[in-house]
């Protein structure tokens, strides 16, 4: 479907697809296999310039002019996961630990964490998540108590991805548990800072070549400037706008997951041959390839749609970017696993890439709000729209 | 440091057919790409520039349909990328190019110059060499590493077929690179942004001075006398056979003596 991408969308989509072919698809299944972190990929991502594509010219980004550049974002995040929904989530994660800083840094702090970010000297991390603060954020136990020109951090936090690996983390703590999440605030903590450290990495079902790590915080100085915004009790706005606004990134790998697994049970369909014939001649398979398509094209419709949505200045988004991030990722759940049973018993194998493909993306289903979380979101927001109407 | 890269457009090689009448390349048909030794040496004038500082400027002697080929050095990051383009130039051999890129160099202004260590398509190995004795520099042949670099010299490894060299020479110089000196990047999203609104600079003979009895076909001294295609007869196999491997080398002793391989 025509979606006319702009010009620079183009090359930001042509840009996106040859790195990913040349420089990821080669590494994908070892990387997977092994776990590793792909260094390698994020210094071409880097070199290559999609490190700040939602960060303003300004701060060293190329976000276009007036716009947030969400849409450049989810262009390049959609074409490195049709390759490795893992790989590209290092581009997309540190998008997460930096939006707190889009939406709610002050100058001083933009100006001294953007540029290296968007630069890709320097990845970032979005700490909220704990172990019994999941989809209920407002129950987190990490604090942070001032004292005299700094703050005291002490709590963990679970499951962070680019954890270990980014330099810059946008981490959310208490700082006056009375108020509810009114008492929480986000602070900017770098890697080496002492009483800062990190976890076991995680073994995951799924995206393996990104590090998922705790953050644990003993005792933490932290400098009173890294309060974000330079004013307590704005963290739960911060994370709030932060995840309405990365929710359109992670529905976009979801997306380029869904469209990856499309693409090779298209092509395996049309190899495959079977009772003396290729399989993209049986009705069945085709109806299989033809549901598949119309998910993926619906899902990329609203996907597109919610980015130029967020990039043309929208002040409430939620609704939109919930859907977006719901429909994408239960998409790319049912596509891949569609792939795999097109696949047959390849499917199955490890040699093929759509087992992969499927275990990449349960996630999408989970993080960042679970798809249940989305539908609560869209409803109280319908409920609340219908009754403002009265 | 000025940094000069020359590069050739060859015919898409993984994408060619020969002509089985004339036995040449049916080069219409193929497409055209960057002789691809040659992104090696792109690569590595951005390396000597982004240690040494300075600017790296890319010139390829053609037709204007070579712009396109110009345009992707731009998406990779180098300075200007420029046309040598001319009637009079047409048809010139590797002795009448190397003399044109010669006096190109000349008028950009070198202190290195890099190639790729042949082309694809004709292979003869010669332009960067032979540029080179034009300008009365040395120059260094298959060079698969700088090890070390400074504004009065510079030390190269060469692959040769039985080890290296590691040789050392005073600037300016002219490389020839092979693709083991490093893996040439993708063309930036900036660089790609700035390669759509660039418009490479073309040089005629009169710009870069050269003389007209020196280049074009008149002046090519190389006449290609035949070309043709290697055949191999097939399906001519004779199995000599006996009762052991004594009697089958003394069959193939007397077969062999017959035709005169061996007396």
């Amino acid at each position: 479907m025509n979606y006319f991408l702009s010009e620079e969308e183009e090359m930001i989509v042509e840009t996106s697809r040859e790195l990913a072919l040349k420089k990821i698809k080669p590494v994908r299944e070892h990387y997977d296999a092994e776990g590793i972190f792909p260094w390698d990929i994020v210094k071409e991502m880097s070199d290559a310039g999609l490190m700040g594509l939602y960060i303003p010219q300004e701060y060293g980004g190329m976000a276009p002019e007036g716009k947030r550049g969400i849409m450049s974002m989810v262009l390049c995040v959609e074409e490195l996961s049709k390759i490795c929904g893992g790989i590209s989530l290092a581009m997309a994660a540190s998008a997460l630990g930096t939006f707190p800083m889009l939406i709610g840094g002050t100058d001083a702090q933009k100006k001294k964490y953007l540029p290296d970010i968007a630069s890709g000297k320097k990845l970032a991390a979005f700490g909220l998540t704990e172990a019994n603060a999941g989809s209920d954020a407002g129950s987190m136990r990490t604090t942070a108590v001032k004292k005299g020109d700094k703050y005291i951090l002490n709590g963990t936090k679970q499951w962070i991805t680019n954890g270990s690996m980014a330099e810059t983390y946008t981490v959310f703590a208490m700082t006056d548990k009375s108020k509810g999440t009114r008492g929480c605030s986000c602070f900017i903590v770098e890697k080496g800072t002492p009483g800062f450290s990190f976890g076991k990495k995680e073994n995951k079902m799924g995206i393996r070549a990104s590090a998922t790590t705790e953050l644990i915080f003993q005792d933490c100085e932290v400098p009173a400037e890294n309060l974000m915004g330079g004013k307590e009790g704005l963290g739960f706005i911060h994370a709030v706008g932060t995840l309405n606004m990365s929710r359109p990134g992670v529905a976009s790998q979801a997306l380029g997951i869904a469209a990856g697994a499309l693409d090779e049970a298209v092509a395996y369909t049309r190899q495959r041959e079977q009772f003396g014939t290729k399989i993209s001649s049986f009705q069945a398979v085709q109806h299989m390839l033809a549901n598949m398509a119309v998910e993926v094209e619906a899902a990329r419709g609203l996907v597109y749609n919610v980015a130029r949505m967020v990039d043309a200045g929208a002040a409430d988004f939620a609704k939109e970017s919930a859907m977006a991030k719901y429909y994408a990722s239960e998409v790319a759940m049912r596509t891949t696993t569609n792939a795999v049973q097109i696949f047959g018993g390849y499917g199955y194998m490890k040699e093929y890439p759509v087992e992969k493909m499927m275990r990449d993306a349960k996630i999408t289903q989970i993080y960042e709000g679970t798809s249940q979380i989305q539908l609560n979101e869209i409803a109280a927001k319908l409920i609340k729209e219908s009754a403002k109407k009265k | 440091m000025k940094i000069v890269v020359c590069i050739k457009q060859v015919p898409d090689t993984t994408n060619i057919k020969i002509d089985p009448e004339t036995g040449t390349l049916k080069r219409e048909s193929a497409g055209t790409v960057m002789n691809p030794f040659d992104m090696y040496a792109v690569e590595e004038g951005l390396r000597i520039k982004e240690k040494m500082g300075g600017t790296v400027t890319v010139i390829t002697m053609g037709p204007a349909m070579a712009k396109e080929m110009l345009k992707s050095t731009i998406g990779m990051g180098v300075d200007e990328a420029v046309l040598l383009s001319d009637r009079l130039l047409a048809g010139s051999d590797t002795w009448a190019t190397s003399y044109a890129l010669a006096k190109a160099c000349e008028k950009a202004g070198y202190d290195i110059i890099l190639f790729g260590k042949q082309a694809v398509d004709g292979d003869t190995a010669q332009v960067g060499p032979s540029t080179a004795q034009y300008l009365n520099i040395p120059s260094l042949t298959w060079v698969k590493k700088v090890r070390e670099i400074s504004d009065r010299d510079i030390t190269v490894e060469r692959m040769m077929e039985d080890g290296v060299d590691v040789v050392k020479s005073s600037l300016p110089v002219a490389l020839t690179v092979v693709k083991e000196i490093n893996e040439p990047r993708l063309e930036s999203l900036k660089g790609k942004m700035r390669a759509k609104k660039y418009d490479p600079p073309i040089w005629t003979l009169a710009d870069i001075n050269g003389d007209p009895n020196m280049v074009g076909v008149k002046n090519s001294p190389t006449r290609v006398a035949k070309s043709w295609n290697a055949v191999r007869e097939a399906g001519k196999a004779e199995m000599i056979d006996g009762p052991d491997a004594a009697a089958k080398a003394d069959v193939l002793f007397s077969r062999l003596k017959g035709l005169g391989i061996i007396k």
